[in-house]
């Protein structure tokens, strides 16, 4: 992109991303909360904290839970954290009891509940959830940092993907195939460094596979016009299918020759990266870890900092407003989407070049729509996306833990907690989820 | 944005412009010339009334939903070629092509040949023709026709085969293609498949019921644990204004957890078994085979022709059905006129979700007489491509209904006669549905395209291309 000028635009008021400061008037009579305060957080929150308090306190279990926070490495141990479950379910529940009350009494002040207290919420309701999960498990002690880097590690690709789709709904395209960029970016990094021997190489051909992917996407919705929905879900069939094949006649033939892809190892950080718990996640990390994390930043920067942001917001908000000014909305589209589709593949590349050391079928298993999902979650804003594929990330890599420590809960609901998270967010129930005003409407110049 | 409701037949992109690569959106979007040209086709035009940016635009095109067929004042041929139906047999035609393309890249005689490509083309020619060919010819013998079979039923059963497996497809399309007349993406097909096979297994192996009353009350079940399920979904989106897709997809893999849950609890997993497996149904709760034991197409097919035939009568003979057409066509226009758009809209959804519930049975009671977690197998999403294939019509979808039934059934016998993964069925079935969905790129192809204004275009085309630089 020509111009990713980074200087901001003091005057202009900027379409606030997170509390919807200023949605385009129309939407204020045709959206159900059009009201400035609602009920539904301060209920919402309080429904839960009172869950919270009946079954992770009263109903809580007996024992101690154990959470490791060092591992072997480290260069200074700390001692694992012991909780009592009982007690940490009681006070937790307590903390979010007050934080629900809160929020309630903001709401008979007509005020709004600031985010800081969902967040506060969020997090004790999860932390709440592990002591109580593991406190009633056969085994009471899980290693913290091993989960906690173990959900940073399954979050790689949802983040990336979820970056993608920011970028292509913040311009006005509903991107469905994030699926497909993911898969085509994981096919194309573990041929492309099969055969050149050389990880990097494989990174960069994931990046132009997925840029493929997103060019067919824009290709079809932008030029043709058609649906961008039914583009995306028909994308998504197509690279499963592409891959399938090709996996299936090629790949197998010959798995030394075309399957083995040169491996991104972890790259540790000398001293920061054996820091406890933090270093696992920020230290320790293989080249496409750190890319993560500078994309977030990049991509938040980019569309909050710049000109080129601004820009490509106002085409999402109000393409006509955008047209007006002299924006080239098409081309605007067209090049978000493509650059959306590169960072979906790189994050597909995460696949076949760090986490599994070959290409199978299906093997981006419908991560692409959990990606979708934590960008809704995240309310399409890059930071927020990145915290809820943590999120779901967390609940992932809590799945499979689960299923070891053997625990009541049954690891198929753990597998749910995306979906249904998701569920009430777009109903309304946590929070305001607004999508970009002419997210999924195509632009034709009158 | 009110100059978008003109259709412009004159405005239909060149051939020389829509040569389909790459390259030319990267210019084209910047001419506002060259953008008004390439977007209106007569029936895209109109689907792009959103009431000034106002409201979301029908998620399915106007072709989809109404019978107008494209094509200017021009000579009857020129009529026959271009109309929506050639698009659709010409979409197929390229689709099939590409796959051929495909089937041969892997081939080894063709990269053998390949190696002498300017010695002998021929040799290459003719390696990728019969690359291409033995498959699909496999792909017939296995879904219509197979000429070695014994006697005139062994030679018939590929087709037998292929009905059975295209009733499934035909419902859950139904239900996808009822939703878009409405305006509502229904992704959800997955999902309320898995919900109605899960109601319909529990009664057939739970309860013990007599012959006739057993199956009915089956098929009651599974019809409406998918209408509940749809439902819920319409529910959300009529009082929240939450996206159907987004609910959809999300309810599809809530779904499928629950299903795996249920697998392994007491209730459903089958005593004395450590798979996540149920008990077989009763036989007095799975559909009679039909045409004998022989074949395994079952009851489930003529309810799926007796479905097709009720949401013709819905779309086209019902005010309800009338309503929902006016909701999908202008969900604003549809409220002033007094319809009810909310109930329309979690009504729509429910009988969405029921002509899904029957595919959810038709796997339960018909082929599988079990409940697995993959009782939907890929059938939910197939069903969006046969809708789609179908242009949202009842007979289209039936017919494309068994299209796909015919490829699903073929891609079998291909696979285990040339080794041709079944893998491209779903490349040829998406490819369809993109060109489908893109009538101009078609006809570009084709060369189809009305020849107005070629030059003017051509010119055009070409400044775009030089001017084009990215915003």
């Amino acid at each position: 992109m020509s111009t990713t000028a980074t200087s901001p635009q003091p005057g202009k008021p900027q379409p606030a991303p997170l509390d919807g400061g200023a949605p385009a008037a129309k939407h204020h009579h045709t959206t159900v909360t059009a009201k400035p305060v609602t009920w539904k957080l301060p209920v919402t929150l309080l429904v839960l904290a009172v869950v919270a308090f009946i079954f992770f306190g009263l109903m809580g279990p007996h024992q101690t839970a154990k959470f490791g926070i060092s591992t072997g490495s480290d260069f200074f141990q700390l001692p694992a954290l012991e909780v009592p479950a009982f007690l940490g379910g009681i006070v937790l529940s307590v903390i979010m009891l007050a934080l629900a009350g809160y929020a309630v009494f903001l709401k008979t002040r007509n005020r709004k509940v600031p985010a800081w207290v969902t967040i506060a919420f969020i997090a004790l309701f999860v932390a709440a959830f592990l002591i109580w999960v593991v406190g009633g498990a056969r085994t009471t002690s899980i290693s913290l940092a091993g989960l906690i880097a173990g959900s940073v590690t399954l979050a790689v690709p949802l983040v990336f993907g979820s970056l993608s789709g920011v970028l292509c709904e913040r311009v006005g395209v509903v991107n469905i195939a994030i699926e497909g960029q993911l898969l085509g970016g994981a096919f194309t990094a573990a041929i492309i460094a099969t055969l050149t021997h050389n990880p990097f190489l494989g990174l960069l051909a994931a990046a132009i596979a997925g840029a493929l992917v997103s060019m067919i996407l824009a290709l079809f919705s932008i030029k043709y016009v058609v649906n961008q929905i039914i583009v995306g879900v028909v994308l998504n069939v197509l690279v499963s299918g592409v891959t399938g094949f090709l996996f299936s006649t090629v790949m197998q033939a010959d798995k030394d020759k075309f399957n083995s892809p040169a491996h991104l190892d972890p790259i540790t950080i000398p001293v920061l990266g054996d820091i406890p718990l933090i270093g696992p996640i920020l230290f320790k990390q293989s080249l496409i870890g750190y890319l993560m994390y500078i994309a977030v930043i990049v991509v938040w920067v980019g569309l909050f900092k710049t000109k080129w942001g601004l820009r490509v917001r106002a085409v999402g908000e109000h393409p006509q407003a955008a047209d007006t000014m002299g924006i080239k909305v098409n081309a605007t589209r067209f090049w978000n989407v493509t650059l959306g589709g590169a960072i979906a593949g790189i994050g597909g590349s995460f696949f076949t070049l760090v986490a599994i050391d070959s290409f199978t079928k299906e093997i981006s298993g419908g991560r692409g729509f959990i990606a979708l999902a934590a960008l809704i979650f995240g309310r399409w804003n890059p930071i927020g996306a990145f915290f809820a594929a943590l999120l779901f990330g967390f609940a992932d890599n809590l799945q499979s833990i689960v299923t070891i420590i053997g625990t009541p809960v049954p690891s198929q609901f753990m597998a749910m907690l995306p979906y249904l998270v998701t569920v009430l967010a777009v109903a309304g129930l946590v929070g305001r989820s607004r999508p970009p005003a002419a997210s999924g409407i195509p632009y034709v110049k009158g | 944005m009110t100059e978008t409701n003109r259709p412009r037949h004159a405005a239909e992109p060149d051939p020389a412009k829509t040569a389909g690569t790459a390259a030319q959106p990267t210019a084209t979007p910047n001419t506002p010339d060259v953008e008004t040209t390439d977007a209106t086709d007569a029936t895209t035009a109109t689907s792009l009334d959103t009431a000034g940016g106002a409201m979301r635009p029908s998620a399915v095109p106007v072709s989809g939903q109404s019978g107008i067929v494209p094509g200017g004042p021009d000579s009857l041929m020129r009529k026959i070629f271009t109309g929506s139906g050639m698009v659709s047999v010409l979409a197929v035609l390229l689709a099939l092509i590409l796959g051929g393309l495909l089937i041969a890249s892997t081939d080894k005689a063709v990269s053998a040949s390949a190696g002498y490509l300017f010695a002998r083309p021929s040799d290459f020619f003719s390696a990728v023709w019969s690359a291409a060919t033995r498959s699909y010819v496999a792909l017939f013998q296995g879904s219509v026709f197979n000429p070695r079979g014994t006697g005139a039923a062994g030679q018939f059963a590929p087709l037998m085969e292929t009905l059975t497996i295209a009733t499934p497809l035909i419902t859950a399309g139904l239900g996808v293609a009822l939703a878009f007349r409405a305006g509502l993406f229904n992704i959800g097909a997955q999902g309320q498949i898995i919900m109605a096979g899960i109601l319909a297994s529990w009664v057939g192996f739970a309860l013990h019921l007599p012959m006739g009353l057993h199956l009915l009350l089956v098929l009651v079940a599974g019809v409406v644990g998918g209408a509940l399920w749809a439902g819920l979904v319409g529910f959300l989106k009529a009082r929240t204004g939450a996206h159907e897709v987004i609910l959809t997809i999300m309810f599809n893999y809530i779904a499928l957890y629950f299903l795996r849950y249920l697998l392994n609890t007491p209730a459903f997993q089958r005593p004395g078994e450590t798979n996540p497996i149920s008990p077989i149904l009763d036989p007095s709760a799975v559909y009679p085979q039909i045409l004998g034991t022989q074949y395994r197409l079952h009851l489930g097919f003529i309810l799926a022709i007796a479905a097709t035939v009720f949401v013709w009568w819905v779309l086209n003979r019902s005010t309800i059905g009338f309503e929902f057409r006016a909701v999908g066509a202008n969900p604003k226009a549809a409220l002033t006129a007094g319809i009810n758009v909310p109930r329309a809209t979690i009504l729509v959804m429910a009988i969405a979700g029921a002509l899904a519930g029957m595919s959810g049975v038709a796997q339960v009671a018909g082929t599988e007489k079990v409940l697995t977690d993959g009782v939907a197998a890929t059938y939910g999403f197939d069903a969006i491509t046969v809708a789609l294939l179908g242009r949202s019509t009842p007979w289209g979808t039936f017919a494309a209904g068994l299209l796909f039934g015919a490829f699903r059934a073929g891609a079998v016998q291909m696979q285990i006669q040339t080794g041709t993964p079944i893998d491209i069925v779903l490349v040829v079935q998406s490819l369809i549905v993109l060109f489908i969905a893109a009538p101009p790129l078609v006809r570009a192809v084709f060369g189809l395209n009305p020849r107005k204004k070629k030059a003017v275009k051509a010119n055009k085309s070409k400044t775009a291309a030089t001017t084009g630089v990215a915003a």
